[in-house]
């Protein structure tokens, strides 16, 4: 079964269509690269997938639920990591994981167990009692992926998760990435950095609302005869720019 | 995931809140200290009782009876004989130059007319500028007058029965035989705080979330809308607790205000009036979208309202009919008169359900609206 299956989904606001008729199906352990211009709908699209938004028609499974009508459970088997920084400045590192751990409804040992494991993998003990908000933007971008993945989710939706992080650090980013994807956990990710959606297994451009194109990195480049993903992405948004201009 | 991991979350939620308002030193500081600073800071400064009322006494003949009711005002610890004239005319220049506050003013004929039972033509003259200090003085200096009448008459009762009857117009201050402000004024800060802890700070805290993106994360996660409110205002209701008790101490220790009700049932309705703000905060946090919006609304739609508007300070009856009408949606105006009647009166719960049930009701009002507007899907 797919991690998630989406099929028409579609958001309109007042006359406005933002998300329009959307489908994607995303297999289990499978990292999915969501792309799109600013104003595309990606994060209207995210945000009906997560249960932050209703659709206004077509469906969305995710990791099996059904986000309109089991959204509870919805909730309980996805992480999420928004573009801005989602941990607490004012609490430590070790005082945000046991906060996530608890919503979770993780057990206190389980809490312990992989809070340690969480901060010996990331070389955090020494600093697990600092408070967050004295720590480098990567080591939190860092700190906030694995947090939402404290509860061992099926699906994690991150939405630009690398904005403003240097390269060395993106690169650590991607391959905790690929480590959560082997051990099964489906990745749903935002990105603008073309660099980045290279390294997807298979991605989608939406433009305007629609899913302009979609397959695995190299199928779109040999479909639109260029060298990059980069280049794949220009030719679909430009059309879209212009448009928007005139 | 199994069932009974619900109520974890709810406590995990609450401990994050608590770090956050222990971490916060400075405004922790501010809010336990300030019912201490603003029952000292209202006592001191804002009391419209007057204690030393300057007074000029015009007796163009002196004899025994104008002296003794002379005396009797400097007796008073409250009045001090600032000049002795002989005639009227000279009063005009001391009222003007603000020396005087209180005249009295005996006609040639005193005390022949009281001899002879008729009446005594004795005028009290008072500077009314300040109308709130100028009511006082003239009650005090009234009260004065009609001691030594009261006192005349009981030690001469072989005047017989031909005498004259003195009208005796006993007053009485009910439950403030003093007429402390200062009594008046703490039941009216202690709905201030507690309006501050609850209806601003869950303001501030709850649009914080938001601003910082934070609250995306929690709406995404298996907590519900009525587990993040009630996360969020646990910690303050504790808050108001401690903050109750400080100004109550405050109250009596420096200023001897009486507290003459149950403590339990202050309690129980301050938590059920910091609810009620609580609630208000909520509302306010989830329909503004920054914590700057959220602290001007609510300093606008809480904090003026329970100041101006609630007969802490201006008697509701004195409102214009339209701000009396609006008056009636300050949660504050119905607490006031509670702590009001607890404190002064010793009233009960007979004599104060009715107040209790309109802040019940605008609590079952404020909560479901504040649990609507967090519907995520809502958006």
């Amino acid at each position: 079964m797919n991690a998630i299956m989406v099929r028409e989904l579609t958001r309109r606001f007042g006359r406005f269509t933002a998300v329009d008729a959307i489908s994607v199906d995303v297999a289990a352990g499978e990292v999915f690269g969501f792309l799109g211009a600013n104003g595309a709908g990606k994060t209207t699209a995210i945000k009906m997938l997560i249960g932050l938004l209703a659709p206004s028609s077509g469906s969305a499974r995710v990791a099996g639920y059904d986000v309109l009508t089991q959204s509870d459970a919805v909730r309980r088997n996805i992480g999420y990591m928004s573009q801005r920084f989602s941990l607490y400045d004012d609490l430590s590192t070790r005082e945000n994981i046991s906060l996530y751990g608890g919503i979770y409804g993780l057990r206190d040992a389980e809490i312990r167990t992989r809070g340690d494991e969480l901060l010996r993998h990331l070389g955090m003990e020494p600093i697990a009692d600092a408070l967050v908000g004295t720590l480098p933007l990567g080591w939190k971008q860092k700190l906030a992926f694995s947090v939402a993945l404290l509860h061992r989710p099926a699906v994690v939706f991150l939405d630009e998760p690398t904005g403003g992080v240097d390269p060395v650090t993106r690169r650590q980013f991607w391959e905790m990435i690929y480590a959560a994807a082997a051990r099964g956990t489906t990745v749903f990710v935002t990105t603008h950095y073309m660099d980045e959606a290279e390294y997807c297994d298979r991605l989608s451009i939406m433009v305007d609302g629609r899913i302009a194109a979609m397959g695995t990195p190299a199928a779109l480049k040999a479909e639109f005869g260029v060298a990059s993903i980069d280049e794949v992405f220009v030719r679909l948004a430009r059309p879209a720019t212009a448009a928007a201009g005139g | 995931m199994p069932q009974p991991t619900r109520r974890h979350a709810l406590g995990a939620f609450v401990v994050k809140e608590l770090r956050h308002i222990l971490r916060d030193r400075q405004t922790l500081t501010i809010l336990l200290l300030l019912p201490l600073a603003q029952v000292v800071l209202f006592g001191f400064a804002i009391r419209t009782d007057v204690n030393d009322i300057r007074l000029a006494v015009v007796d163009p003949a002196p004899d025994d009876a104008t002296r003794s009711l002379r005396d009797r005002f400097t007796g008073t610890d409250r009045f001090r004989v600032v000049a002795s004239a002989p005639s009227a005319e000279r009063l005009e220049p001391l009222f003007r130059r603000g020396e005087v506050d209180v005249a009295l003013v005996f006609a040639p004929g005193f005390s022949r007319a009281l001899a002879t039972g008729a009446a005594a033509p004795l005028q009290l003259i008072t500077d009314a500028s300040n109308p709130s200090t100028g009511s006082t003085m003239q009650t005090y200096a009234s009260a004065v007058i009609a001691a030594w009448q009261r006192e005349r008459v009981t030690r001469a009762p072989a005047s017989g029965a031909g005498g004259p009857v003195v009208i005796d117009p006993q007053v009485r201050m009910l439950f403030n035989p003093t007429l402390e402000s200062v009594n008046l004024f703490v039941p009216g800060l202690i709905a201030l705080v507690l309006t501050l802890v609850s209806a601003q700070m869950t303001a501030i805290s709850l649009s914080r979330e938001k601003e910082r993106g934070t609250m995306e994360i929690l709406l995404v996660s298996p907590l519900r809308p009525w587990q993040i409110i009630v996360g969020k205002v646990a910690p303050y209701l504790l808050l108001a607790f401690a903050n109750v008790l400080t100004a109550l101490a405050a109250a009596w220790l420096v200023f001897a205000v009486p507290f003459r009700g149950s403590l339990v049932l202050l309690l129980a309705s301050s938590t059920l009036y910091t609810l009620v703000g609580l609630a208000l905060g909520t509302l306010i946090a989830a329909r503004t979208g920054s914590q700057l919006t959220a602290m001007t609304a609510s300093m606008m739609g809480t904090m003026l309202p329970s100041t101006l508007l609630s007969g802490m300070i201006f008697p509701i009856a004195s409102l214009p009919l339209p701000l009396q009408l609006v008056s009636h949606v300050v949660p504050a105006r119905w607490f006031i008169v509670v702590v009001r009647g607890i404190m002064l009166k010793g009233a009960g719960l007979a004599h104060l359900w009715q107040e209790l049930a309109v802040l019940t009701l605008m609590l079952a009002v404020l909560m479901v609206a504040a649990i609507r507007s967090f519907k995520p899907r809502l958006a």
